[in-house]
């Protein structure tokens, strides 16, 4: 098997590095990909949506479509880890500890304890108690999350945008399952809430698009919202993208948190890392 | 040799990928264990969307983020700024890649759960003999 | 309303989509009935945007209203419509068709299911529709990962299938985007028309032909082109039953699709054909798949496994079809696309009734099913007469117009292939129904029923199936009205 992948990377590798031959130098302002389309979007975004960030403009209103379906295939993940993973049946082993006499009991298979102040379930994998990583992380949650919201926010001017503000802040919650653990953090969070919200950020993309074709315009077109927000057109674009944008973030928050609490828990949500 | 020269001083950028690339597919390829599988993929992926990235670099540009004006006619200098358009076509690429990667996960685990083991020589050996 | 009916197709299952699995945590019950309401909407919407096509010729949609190449644009033509029509349509057929299997293998995670079954026909339908090669590729990657997760939700040894898969499937996705990343650092545009009227004066550039090679290797990858098939058997044949009723008719025909495309639209025929010379190796290498494909299914022993083994022949049928570079060839190719999609999903109904009744697909427990499950097995030999190639079952009508192009490109390698691919399809099937025809029933789940007493399966399985082999039969009989109506426009337009 090595020899067979070594012979069809040499001849890949050889065709690819055969064909960059006729490529244009790095760095060439003359070459044909940064003068055709790419001059367009950089002299007219701004006059046309309002919105310097160029590359925001670019993905959320020219290219606005892909951006629709890439937040369609981070739902298609979340969503899949969840149908491939996910367990409803509880686990085997499952130890509690007594909480006034400190004693640990592991229990197979048997009756559970019901959830009370005198029994609190423990990870399999025993982790010492850290006050200072548990306090530290509980307090850095909100802050975490606040940054989280301005990268959505600011995304018109300065790097950043649904995608990346999304990620902010479903570590955010992550950050909660690690520090403390899963159930605390499925407590805040529960999994219900989450498939929710992973179905209302992308309905909130699609339906604004929606919206545009009832106003008469094409799919997506947000200059038709200007009617319904009582503003000009180039104003309009600039709200349709920060709506989308907040869409995305919703649901990227959603789904990785949904991922992460099916992979570290195999599926059963209830112990974690 | 010189046009060799001047072809390398031009273009190493795309070489540098088209190696990465390579050493992404041989593992994908060649390796036995599911994990170095998925990572050799993930190099894979990351290599083309590097490779992607680097064609929109202009000499002497910066990042196309223009200056926030209320008159929206100002002439803007293209030259000036990066190419947006590919930027834009590689955060679509790297979701696509981070999906992938979190589906495979998914299946690792699935497949880990049921044979209890990671190599794929093992897993080929205990499906044959069901 | 009318005007909005290629973005209409793509959205609505996707609106749907998502609000079906939002309901899988509100209430169970509304997911099968909300995912039939958006799957018939779109076919509804496919078929009358197939009439507008006809009558107009071209319809084109600017989404998010900016005009191409610096925004996205649809660009539906004789071609797309009629395969648009096809998938949506047999979709629906098999959502219908398969309802109680999903709830026999899946019932816990019946929401989630219908999603991502709802989210892997948006992708297929966008692939179909769009005019944008960045575009194609992520609705490519939307269906490929819905795939992955729809064929590892079976058991056994469909995750580890489903992983070959994926890792297979990834590697020929990145191809495609390494060639559509060759075709943008030459040319500057990512648009389909715009990119071929850029693309004649760089004919000779090495960096032209590798875009070309590395698409059409990244799509052979996906549809399961000889040598490339090996992940084909064995992902389509351990997935669950509605999964695979899904996906095996119609992501290698997309595919097809996707190669018919970039070969007519993008890089034109004169390049495929006259500058690189690719017609006669291509061929070579479809006879090859065809016979490899049919010596392959002699050998097993699992219906569904010969059934993807006849899929890889079957695509071997619609390469050479296609790489024969005449009229013939291309009307069969295009013609087998529609043929070969509805005579797939036939068998696999029929495969997934029979596991519903009997749990198995072993060649050897399907003894004396003729009896037991008769509409089941009339249906079987419908599907079977229309794939080894009888009249007037569709299956005949594109195999004639294959043999006739390739004698006239004399090209008489493709048509022994053909000749003979047909000879061992009639032996696998004749094998298949003398064994269901003659054997005793053994009844495995000790139901204890009667050898006489018929147990077919429920009318919500065999009215799809019945409307699925009357479709054979009809198809046939219209197929010179299909062919002159809206395939012969596209090929007089493109030169052939």
């Amino acid at each position: 098997m090595k020899a067979i992948g070594l012979i069809i990377v040499i001849i890949t590798g050889g065709l690819l590095l055969y064909a960059t031959q006729d490529f244009p130098s790095w760095g060439d302002p003359a070459s044909p990909a940064s003068t055709h389309i790419a001059t367009y979007h950089l002299e007219k975004a701004y006059e046309e949506t309002s919105v310097p960030n160029v590359v925001t403009a670019v993905l959320a209103d020219y290219r606005s479509f892909d951006t629709m379906f890439e937040t369609g295939v981070i739902f298609c993940a979340g969503l899949g880890c969840f149908v491939l993973l996910r367990l409803f049946r509880k686990r085997e082993d499952s130890y509690y500890r007594h909480v006034s006499t400190g004693i640990t009991l592991h229990i197979k298979g048997g009756k559970i304890p019901d959830a009370s102040s005198e029994f609190e379930r423990i990870d399999t994998l025993w982790t010492p108690y850290d006050l200072i990583v548990k306090a530290v992380c509980r307090i850095l949650a909100p802050f975490v999350q606040l940054f989280g919201l301005y990268v959505i926010a600011h995304g018109h001017h300065s790097p950043g945008g649904g995608f990346q503000g999304g990620v902010i802040l479903g570590a955010s919650v992550i950050l909660l399952a690690i520090s403390h653990d899963m159930r605390t953090a499925i407590g805040r969070v529960s999994e219900k809430t989450i498939h929710i919200l992973m179905a209302v950020g992308v309905l909130l993309y699609a339906g604004i698009g929606a919206l545009c074709m009832f106003l008469g315009t094409n799919f997506l077109d947000y200059g038709s919202l200007s009617r319904i927000l009582f503003t000009n057109e180039i104003e309009a674009r600039s709200l349709g993208i920060l709506g989308v944008e907040v869409g995305v973030g919703i649901t990227v928050m959603a789904v990785m948190i949904s991922i992460y609490n099916n992979l570290s828990s195999e599926g059963r949500q209830d112990e974690g890392l | 040799m010189s046009d060799l020269v001047v072809a390398l001083v031009g273009k190493y950028n795309y070489w540098l990928c088209v190696v990465l690339m390579m050493i992404g597919l041989y593992a994908v390829i060649a390796k036995k264990n599911l994990i170095k599988k998925l990572v050799g993929m993930n190099i894979f992926q990351t290599s083309i969307i590097l490779f992607y990235v680097s064609i929109g670099c202009k000499k002497g540009a910066t990042i196309p983020i223009l200056e926030h004006r209320a008159d929206h006619s100002v002439l803007v200098d293209a030259t000036h700024y990066i190419n947006p358009l590919p930027h834009v076509l590689m955060l679509t690429a790297i979701v696509v890649s981070v999906s992938t990667f979190g589906v495979a996960l998914a299946l690792a685990l699935k497949v880990y759960r049921k044979h209890k083991t990671l190599e794929e020589d093992e897993i080929l050996m205990q499906l044959r003999s069901e | 309303m009318i005007e909005h009916y290629p973005a209409l197709i793509v959205v609505l299952p996707l609106l749907f989509a998502f609000v079906v699995s939002g309901a899988a945590w509100i209430r169970k019950s509304l997911c099968f009935p909300l995912a039939v309401i958006g799957m018939g909407l779109s076919a509804l919407f496919s078929l009358l945007l197939l009439v507008q096509v006809a009558a107009t010729g071209l319809v084109e949609y600017r989404l998010g209203g900016w005009e191409t190449p610096w925004g996205i644009g649809y660009h539906v033509d004789y071609l797309n419509g009629l395969v648009v029509a096809v998938v949506t349509v047999l979709a629906f057929v098999n959502m219908i068709a398969t309802r109680k299997n999903v709830i026999q293998e899946t019932p816990e995670k019946a929401g989630a299911f219908y999603s991502l079954y709802l989210l892997f026909i948006v992708g297929l339908t966008g692939i179909l529709l769009t005019g944008d090669l960045f575009n194609l590729y992520v609705l490519l990657e939307v269906a490929s990962l819905t795939s992955y997760a729809l064929i590892g939700m079976g058991s056994g040894r469909a995750p580890m299938s489903s992983l070959n898969y994926l890792f297979v499937g990834t590697v020929g996705g990145c191809f495609y985007l390494l060639g559509v990343g060759y075709l943008y650092i030459m040319t500057g545009s990512l648009n389909m028309v715009d990119v071929a009227t850029l693309l004649p004066q760089l004919f000779n550039s090495s960096a032209i032909v590798m875009a070309f090679i590395f698409c059409m290797v990244g799509v052979s990858i996906k549809m399961a082109f000889f040598p490339l098939h090996m992940w084909l058997p064995n992902a389509y044949g351990s997935a669950p039953t509605a999964s695979a009723g899904l996906i095996a008719p119609l992501m290698t025909k997309v595919m097809v699709y996707v190669l018919i495309r970039l070969i007519l639209t993008v890089f034109s025929v004169d390049f495929a054909f006259v500058v690189l010379k690719m017609g006669d190796p291509m061929v070579w290498l479809s006879s090859l798949a065809i016979v490899a494909g049919a010596v392959f299914a002699l050998a097993q022993k699992n219906l569904k496994r010969m059934f993807c083994y006849i899929i890889v022949s079957e695509i071997g049928y619609m390469m050479g079809g296609a790489w024969l570079g005449n009229n013939a060839g291309m009307t069969g190719a295009i013609l087998h696309i529609l043929n070969d999609a509805i005579m797939t999903l036939c068998l696999f109904l029929c495969a997934g009734s029979i596991f519903y009744r009997i749990g198995g697909l072993d060649l050897d427990r399907l003894k004396g099913l003729f009896r037991k499950m008769p509409v089941t097995m009339a249906c079987f030999v419908t599907g079977a007469l229309s794939i080894i190639g009888v009249p007037p079952t569709c299956g005949f009508f594109s195999k004639w117009y294959l043999i006739s192009g390739g004698l006239a490109a004399g090209q008489y390698g493709f048509v022994a292939a053909l000749l003979f691919s047909s000879l061992v399809n009639a032996i696998l099937f004749f094998r298949v129904i003398e064994i269901s025809y003659y054997g005793d029933f053994e009844d495995h789940h000790g139901h204890g029923s009667s050898p006489e007493a018929i147990m077919d399966s429920p009318a919500s399985m065999l009215v799809p199936l019945l409307i699925v082999s009357l479709g054979l039969i009809v198809v046939g009989f219209y197929t010179g009205g299909i062919v002159s109506h809206l395939i012969n426009p596209i090929l007089l337009k493109q030169g052939f």
